[in-house]
Order: C-alpha cells, then sequence, then structure tokens
C-alpha cells in the first residue's frame, strides 16, 4: 500500500524524508490560502490603475463611484492617514499615485463594494484625468543627467564601483561579449489575496497576508496607517508560492485602509493580469563582460558594466545590483577586476526580488564568456571551468575570502560523470520533439546539443544587514509546540521545523502555532535563508529547552546534567545506567525558551566595493541536453544534470523538490518566460501570452546532492533555493549554442533568435 | 446584494448533492459559485483563462476549467470537486497512518512522493490525475505528461508529480 515509506521512516528527525504537516490539507482542497478567507459582513476591495506609463494626474473624481449601489468606499491618496510612501530599501513608493503616475499599472484608488462586479463597476466610474507623457524606459537614457528625472529622488538608484587587485593586468588572450536578459515574472500560483478586520474602534487593524515577510509588511503598514505597530496584527494566510514577488508591499496598506474606513472586513484578491502590475519583477539587465586569460585558460582579469533596468520604484534594486556585480567572477578564481554597475530608475514596471536576484543575470554573462574562453584557448567547457574552479580559501573580487566549503570542482565533476540520454529514438512520439503538443517539428531538423553552467550563490542578506530569526519553543507532557513568525510559502519551512525539535528533544509530536506578528521577526522567507536562520531559531530554542529539561531531570535522580543526552525518544546518561522517557520525563511540567539567531556580521563595500558583504556561498553545477528543430527555432530540453553543494540534506524529498521546481524556473528564464515591454506598457499581463513550462516541458532531471556540511550554518546545511535556478539557465543557452552554431545574447532566447 | 446584479437562483448536482445557489448574479463562473457560495474553496482560481488548470473540477465526467464554465449553465450536470473525490470514490479510500484522515490513492501518492509544494495547483493536479486513471489506468509517461500539461505548477518542476501519478498506477496494477 501506498505507506510504506512511512513505515520505513522510523522517526522524522532529521535527514528524514518527513511529509509535509499541511499535505492532507492541500490535497483535498481544505488547505486555507490567503484567497480562500471569507468572514460574515466582509466586503470585496477592488484597485484602480493607472493605464498609462507616465502622466500627470490632473484630478480624480470620485463622486459617481460613491453613488452605485452596494459600494461602500472610495479611497485615494488624501484618504492616506499615515505615510504616503513605502518601499522595503527606500520609502519612494506612493500607496496611491496622487501627482504622477510613473508605471503602468500604478495604484490610483481603491473601492470596497458586495460583490467583485460591483467594485468593477464602481472602479469604471472613477473619472481621472491625466496629461499624458513621454515615458522614459531606457536605463542608459535615463541615467543621463540630461534626462528628464521622473522622480524626486532621481533617476540613478545606485551605482557601485568595484576595482580589485591590478587594475592594468592583461591576459594573452580576451574574450568579451554583450548580454541582455529579460524581465522574468515569478508567476507563483497563488494570486495576491488578504483579508483584514478592524479592531472595534478603528484603532487597529488584523491582516490575514500571503507574505515573505511579516514583520517588515508591519512596519510599513503602520507607518502608513499611522498605527502604532502593536495595534497592527499580521497572520500569514496561506501563501501559494512566492519566488520574490511577496517581499514587497502590494495590496497589504489598500486592505488595511478600507477596513478602518468601512469597518467591516475586507476581502482583496488581484485577478492574473493584474497580479502582473501588482508585484515587482525581475530586473532586465544588459551586461558587458571582457575575461583577460592565459593562453592556458586560466583568468587574469575580468571587466564588466551591468545595468539594472530597476523600473519606477527602488524595491530591492540596491541589493540586486550588488548581488550582480559581486559575482561577476562566478565561482572562479580572479585576481584582477573592475566593474561598473548600475541600478536605473525607469517608467517600467518596479523591479526587486525573484529567487537568485541579481545572480541569475550575472550568470548567464559569466557563463557565456567561459564558454568563449573555452573556444578561443582550445579547451572544453568542462576543462575550463576546471582549471578555474574556487576554492575554499580563495579571495573574491570583493577581497571577501570564501570561508563557505566551495566544491566546485566535485559539483563539476559530478554532474560530468552523470550519464548522458539516449539519443531522440527514430520512433520518437512527436510530443518529445521541440514544440511538443503543437506537433511541428521536422524530425530531420532537430540537432541535439550539450551546455554547461555553473554558479556560485551568496545566502542570506548582505552589507552589514543585521538578520536574524525568532522562535519559541515549548515543551509539555511530551509535546513540543512551536512559534515563528517564518512565512511558509510552499518550500517546506514547516516539514523541517518538525524535524530539528524531534531531532534535538526526543519527542515525536510538534504543534506549530500560528504564524503572526505575535512574536519576534523570522526575516524574510528569501535569499535562501530559511533553513539557515528560521533553521537556526528553533534548533537553538530547542536546545535551550533541552538544557533546562536536563537539569529538571538531572535534579529529579541525582545525576548531573551534563551526563544527560538525548538517545532517539529517551534522556539517558553518558555511562549509560539511566534511562527515561522524554514524554515520561516531561509530564506536569512546562519549559519555554525563545531564541532569536543572528549570522555573523557582514561589512558594506567600500567605494572600490571592497569588504566582507556577504555571508556565505552555495554552489551548483548543471549540464544542459537540448533537442533544437533549427528551421522552426524551437527547442526541447531533454536532460539537466546537476550536482549541488548543498552543505547537509536534511530532508531529500523536499530537497530534490527544490532542485527540479528551480531548475524548472531557469528552463522558463532560458526559453519562453518574459514579460514583453512596448514602450512602459507591458504587452503580456496573462498566463496566454506569458508562457510557462508545462509538464510537457520539463526535463528529465537527475540530481546529485554533495553533503559537505558548513561549519558556519547551525544545521551544516546551506540553503538550497536559488541555486538551482541559476546555472541552468546559462547551460541551456550553451546547448542552444552547441545545436545551432548561433551566437544567442539574450535570454529567453525566442524562436526568431534561432531560425533567422 | 446590489439589486442591479440581478437575484438569480438555479440548483447545481455538486459532489452527489443538489446544492441551491440562491441570489447569484447570473454572469458568475462555476469557479466563483464553487468557491463564494457553496463553500467549497478547493478549486483555485489562477488565471481566469484556462490556462493553468487550478480550478479543474469533472463536469459530467470530463475534467474542466471551472472558471470558463458559468455556473448557471452547469444545471443539469454532474460535477465534483476535489472535496468530493472521497465520496466518488470510497473505494480508494486510505486512512494514512500518520495522518488519520481520509485520502484518495492520488491524494495520498502526492503528499509521500512530494508533489506537494505551496499546494495552490494540487487540487486542480489531484483532479486531472483521477480523470486521468479513470480513463487510461496504464499511461504511458508521455500520456501522463500531456494529459497534465493543462495544469502549471510553479513550484515542483513536475517531476515529484510524475513520481506520485507512477506511484499510482504500480499500486492499482498490484491491487488489481
Amino acid at each position: 500500500m501506498s505507506t510504506i515509506k512511512q513505515d520505513i521512516r522510523a522517526r522524522d528527525t532529521l535527514g528524514a524524508s518527513a511529509l509535509r504537516p499541511d499535505g492532507v490539507a492541500k490535497v483535498t482542497g481544505s488547505f486555507s490560502f490567503s484567497s480562500d478567507m471569507w468572514a460574515e459582513n466582509m466586503l470585496w476591495g477592488a484597485t484602480l490603475r493607472s493605464p498609462h506609463p507616465y502622466a500627470r494626474i490632473i484630478s480624480v473624481d470620485t463622486t459617481q463611484a460613491l453613488l452605485i449601489s452596494g459600494v461602500s468606499a472610495v479611497l485615494t491618496a488624501q484618504d492616506v492617514p499615515g505615510k504616503s510612501t513605502y518601499g522595503l530599501i527606500s520609502a519612494d513608493q506612493p500607496v496611491f499615485a496622487s501627482d504622477y503616475v510613473r508605471y503602468m499599472g500604478e495604484p490610483v484608488a481603491v473601492v470596497a463594494a458586495d460583490h467583485p462586479e460591483t467594485c468593477r463597476r464602481a472602479l469604471a466610474a472613477i473619472v481621472v484625468n491625466y496629461e499624458v507623457l513621454t515615458p522614459v524606459v531606457d536605463p542608459e537614457l535615463a541615467m543621463l543627467a540630461t534626462t528628464e528625472q521622473i522622480h524626486p529622488d532621481g533617476n540613478l538608484i545606485r551605482r557601485q564601483h568595484i576595482s580589485h587587485g591590478d587594475p592594468k593586468a592583461t591576459g594573452e588572450i580576451t574574450v568579451e561579449g554583450n548580454y541582455t536578459i529579460g524581465m522574468q515574472d515569478q508567476a507563483f500560483l497563488g494570486l495576491e489575496a488578504a483579508m483584514a478586520f478592524p479592531d472595534s474602534g478603528g484603532n487597529g487593524v488584523e491582516l490575514h497576508i500571503a507574505t515573505q515577510w511579516l514583520h517588515e509588511d508591519r512596519g510599513q503598514i503602520a507607518a502608513c496607517l499611522s498605527l502604532p505597530e502593536e495595534n497592527v496584527r499580521l497572520v500569514l494566510g496561506g501563501v501559494g508560492g512566492a519566488f520574490g514577488a511577496r517581499e514587497d508591499i502590494s495590496l497589504q496598506v489598500h486592505c488595511c485602509l478600507l477596513a478602518l474606513r468601512t469597518g467591516r472586513p475586507i476581502k482583496m484578491q488581484y485577478s492574473r493580469e493584474e497580479s502582473f502590475f501588482g508585484h515587482v519583477h525581475r530586473h532586465p539587465a544588459k551586461i558587458w563582460m571582457r575575461h583577460h586569460a592565459n593562453r592556458d585558460g586560466k583568468i587574469v582579469k575580468i571587466e564588466s558594466r551591468m545595468v539594472f533596468d530597476g523600473g519606477a520604484y527602488t524595491s530591492t534594486s540596491p541589493a540586486v545590483l550588488i548581488n550582480g556585480i559581486t559575482h561577476t567572477q562566478g565561482p572562479y578564481q580572479c585576481d584582477n577586476a573592475i566593474v561598473d554597475g548600475f541600478a536605473v530608475r525607469t517608467n517600467n514596471p518596479p523591479c526587486g526580488a525573484m529567487r537568485g536576484f541579481g545572480v541569475v543575470q550575472a550568470c548567464f554573462a559569466h557563463e557565456s564568456q567561459m564558454d568563449l574562453l573555452a573556444e578561443a584557448c582550445g579547451l572544453s567547457a568542462v576543462d575550463i571551468r576546471l582549471k578555474n574552479a574556487m576554492r575554499t580559501g580563495d579571495k573574491l573580487i570583493t577581497g571577501q575570502t570564501v570561508e563557505s566549503v566551495a566544491p566546485v570542482e566535485r559539483c563539476i565533476r559530478e554532474t560530468n560523470a552523470i550519464p548522458m540520454p539516449e539519443p531522440l529514438a527514430p520512433n520518437a512520439n512527436v510530443l518529445e520533439f521541440p514544440g511538443g503538443s503543437g506537433r511541428t517539428a521536422d524530425r530531420h531538423n532537430i540537432i541535439r546539443g550539450i551546455g554547461w553552467g555553473v554558479s556560485i550563490k551568496n545566502l542570506m542578506y548582505s552589507e552589514g544587514f543585521d538578520d536574524y530569526a525568532t522562535a519559541r519553543c515549548t515543551l509539555s507532557n511530551g509535546v513540543a509546540s512551536l512559534k515563528f513568525a517564518t512565512s511558509e510559502v510552499g518550500q517546506g519551512f514547516v516539514t523541517l521545523a518538525p524535524q530539528i525539535a524531534r531531532s534535538v528533544l526526543g519527542i515525536d509530536d510538534v504543534v506549530l502555532e500560528t504564524s503572526d506578528t505575535q512574536i519576534g521577526s523570522a526575516g524574510s522567507t528569501s535569499a535562501s535563508r530559511q533553513t539557515w536562520m528560521s533553521g537556526g531559531a528553533v534548533d537553538g530554542a530547542c536546545r535551550l529547552v533541552r538544557e533546562r529539561l536536563f537539569e529538571h531531570v538531572g535534579k529529579q535522580h541525582n545525576i548531573d546534567p551534563i551526563r544527560l543526552m538525548v538517545e532517539n525518544t529517551d534522556i539517558i546518561d553518558t555511562v549509560g545506567t539511566f534511562r527515561i522517557s522524554v514524554a515520561e520525563a516531561t509530564q506536569g511540567i512546562t519549559l519555554s525558551e525563545t531564541f532569536e539567531h543572528h549570522h555573523r556580521e557582514t561589512e558594506d563595500l567600500d567605494e572600490n566595493g571592497q569588504g566582507n558583504c556577504h555571508v556565505a556561498f552555495a554552489f551548483v553545477a548543471h549540464r544542459a541536453v537540448v533537442d533544437v528543430d533549427i528551421e522552426l527555432g524551437l527547442v526541447k530540453v531533454v536532460q539537466i544534470a546537476t550536482a549541488q553543494d548543498v552543505g547537509r540534506v536534511l530532508n531529500p524529498l523536499s530537497a530534490i523538490g527544490q532542485l527540479e521546481g528551480g531548475i524548472a524556473q531557469g528552463l522558463g528564464l532560458a526559453v519562453m518566460e518574459e514579460i514583453i515591454m512596448d514602450n512602459g506598457r507591458v504587452k503580456n499581463p496573462s498566463f496566454t501570452d506569458y508562457l510557462l513550462p508545462t509538464a510537457l516541458d520539463a526535463p528529465r532531471v537527475v540530481a546529485i546532492m554533495i553533503e559537505e556540511p558548513e561549519p558556519q550554518a547551525p544545521l551544516g546545511a546551506k540553503g538550497i533555493g536559488e541555486p538551482p535556478c541559476i546555472s541552468v539557465t546559462p547551460a541551456i543557452v550553451a546547448a542552444i549554442r552547441a545545436a545551432t552554431g548561433k551566437k544567442l545574447s539574450r535570454v529567453p532566447v525566442r524562436p526568431q533568435d534561432i531560425c533567422l | 446584494m446590489n439589486e442591479s446584479l440581478g437575484n438569480e437562483m438555479y440548483t447545481l448536482h455538486i459532489n452527489g448533492q443538489d446544492r441551491p445557489v440562491v441570489d447569484a448574479w447570473v454572469g458568475e463562473s462555476l469557479l466563483y459559485v464553487l468557491r463564494e457560495r457553496l463553500e467549497l474553496p478547493g478549486a483555485k482560481g489562477a488565471c481566469e483563462q484556462g490556462e493553468c488548470g487550478s480550478c479543474t473540477v469533472l463536469m459530467d465526467g470530463d475534467a474542466v476549467c471551472s472558471c470558463l464554465v458559468m455556473a448557471a449553465t452547469a444545471v443539469g450536470s454532474d460535477i465534483v470537486t476535489v472535496e468530493g473525490l472521497i465520496e466518488q470514490n470510497p473505494t480508494m479510500a486510505i486512512t494514512a497512518q500518520a495522518i488519520t484522515s481520509q485520502v484518495t490513492d492520488v491524494q495520498q501518492a502526492f503528499i509521500e512522493e512530494g508533489g506537494v509544494q505551496c499546494g495552490f495547483c494540487t487540487p486542480g493536479l489531484i483532479v486531472a490525475v483521477h480523470h486521468l486513471l479513470d480513463k487510461n489506468p496504464d499511461p504511458t509517461e508521455l500520456e501522463v505528461k500531456e494529459s497534465i500539461s493543462g495544469n502549471i505548477c510553479r513550484c515542483t518542476g513536475y517531476g515529484r508529480i510524475f513520481a506520485a501519478v507512477e506511484a499510482v498506477v504500480q499500486v492499482r496494477k498490484a491491487n488489481s
């Protein structure tokens, strides 16, 4: 029967493929996503958005909308009681546009009404007079002082220079290229949704919200509402994926404002089209890169210039920029570098966090360069990478020493040892051809190609940010209860946290309390940080409780607590003469401890881009095998082989899910996913026109997890969420190059890039 | 209710029961009525265009996107949602040891094989896989891929979902 796996899994401790505690609810449809909430007497909220990428607002008239039967409130900028702007790094984004709209889809007003259809009619009845302006959409032009500054803070969001080693160093061989990365969408399935409940008296609000970071949201919301933070309570609503798109505020402030104004619960949820306008995207980037190398292929110097289009507001652009430029060298040794990076404001949609932020863009450039270098030196794609592979103790171009375990060579060698897939069979089903169910590829035009990509990714936040996560463990009568504000977005922290508690405490029953702001911050579910950070916090809290338990047991049984330890579900002493089950030992007592896990301090970069700005690093190699129809420009990714540096596998089932899921997103960026812009206008805000990988696009993934425990990490495990999606993209593009002989310097690769 | 939106009344046959729908606006989709009027939120809305499959339900034995069906046109049809699969397939009910609630074999396999991450696509996929295996108990790998290619999953990359389907096929074969 289908319970075999549970039978052979003795206990769901660390290292076991424990099953998701929310699994049953999710497969039966009873799990409550934030869009599933319903309340007595609730109203629906909806948002009026700018149809223009850049315009001056002359007037907003809400009179007619308010007259519609069923409409309870219409709010605009003048109804924001507190701070009129918000933002993760710089509060430069208005809650509602009042003087200018700076991107297509920027919120101008919200309504509350009794039915979504009433909301739609009310939005249509709001009259906004715009003076339409010419949008600034080219980042190169936008950063010029002579160009119109579209925001009081100016058009240059951040510039950072890196100068390392000898700037005059040259190599016998140089290769260079210009690379373009398109705007990718996170495209989580669970659309933005929230429900806000006003406190009686209107002095507070409780918001149930799908977010990546409850406490950061709370701070920004409270400031805009002009309420003390303690009067704003956030509860994590069920989150249907995130991938970076829920790190910024979307409907949070709007929903709370409507609840406070109407005194009734407000439900808001975006449509898919609205979602494309309602959250930030992956930065489009243009990167020039030049590698100097000796004739044997050893890298001497790298020069690069990177321009990230931040769109209309700052979001996380400064961090994305730093990630990009500090990862210029990739997972390779490099003593000399000159890099210039720019994050620029335009009238395009705001861009911010998405899985692998900044590093995805840099990696496409450096891996394309490595293949050029291999060709110039007469080496294979594997040999050029092995020759330059970074090791623990090497210095980055920021001057920072890589203290993390850095098994780059092993990643490459183990990936290389994975068997190649069978050739496309002569009698293969057309569904296996490029183009899939379109059945348009011609067997004779299909050529196979192989390509490589290897990457380095920083883990956690950088540049001096005092990052921490909080957790509380309460142990009583053999049951541990865990409390944290960590956002479960699908990654499986709700599976991991009980595994940690079982391992540390020797109990099997673990209860998870509600994730909300009634405990300290857990930080964001992003930057591959929660296993390390919140995992460290849960581990720390459980260890504190275990110490107190040993003291209690020691006192009761007259044993020095230092001699006690947990073995399976028992407490024993080190000489083996004492044994009591944890369940029995905790009868009638309650032990509770809270722990904050901080990672080591990091530094800002100086004016030359030097400084220990990152916490730790993870590495991965990808090898892609693709079939390409060279006439029609269609690509089928046949196999992805990968070996990833994970530190330690804490849950094999969860880990493989992260690897395969990340690979699918990297495949999307390689060959299909792009938000297409036309002079500031989004042309494809729907799942009909923005293509996502389907089951037929999924390659066969053969994955190896390299376990070399990371000494810095509380559980020995590195974050594994981002690396899978980073170097798979250049690997796929390299494979298409191998099949077609085309240069292919942009992603996604479009059919016309191959066949024209 | 806003009177200008009308007050339609009709009855749908869902998960073996007659479910009256009152005071509805005639423009409401089946997805909206299931979720907002009949307390059946299992079907999810994620694209409103029939592209993602999150809202998949069975209608007279066919897998359909409930976002594309006007609720008022579904009168007279036999509708099964993810919430009704267990009643519709009582012989498949499994009480998992560690779980102590009843799920179908497909649901169990999704949990055990890691086919669930954020879970938003999951109800639609569960319905789609039941539909596939009811019609084709021994599908090839390509038939599986094609049959669920209308269900977008953004988290898993599909690998564990394929594993879940394969596990169900093997268990059903062994039991038949």
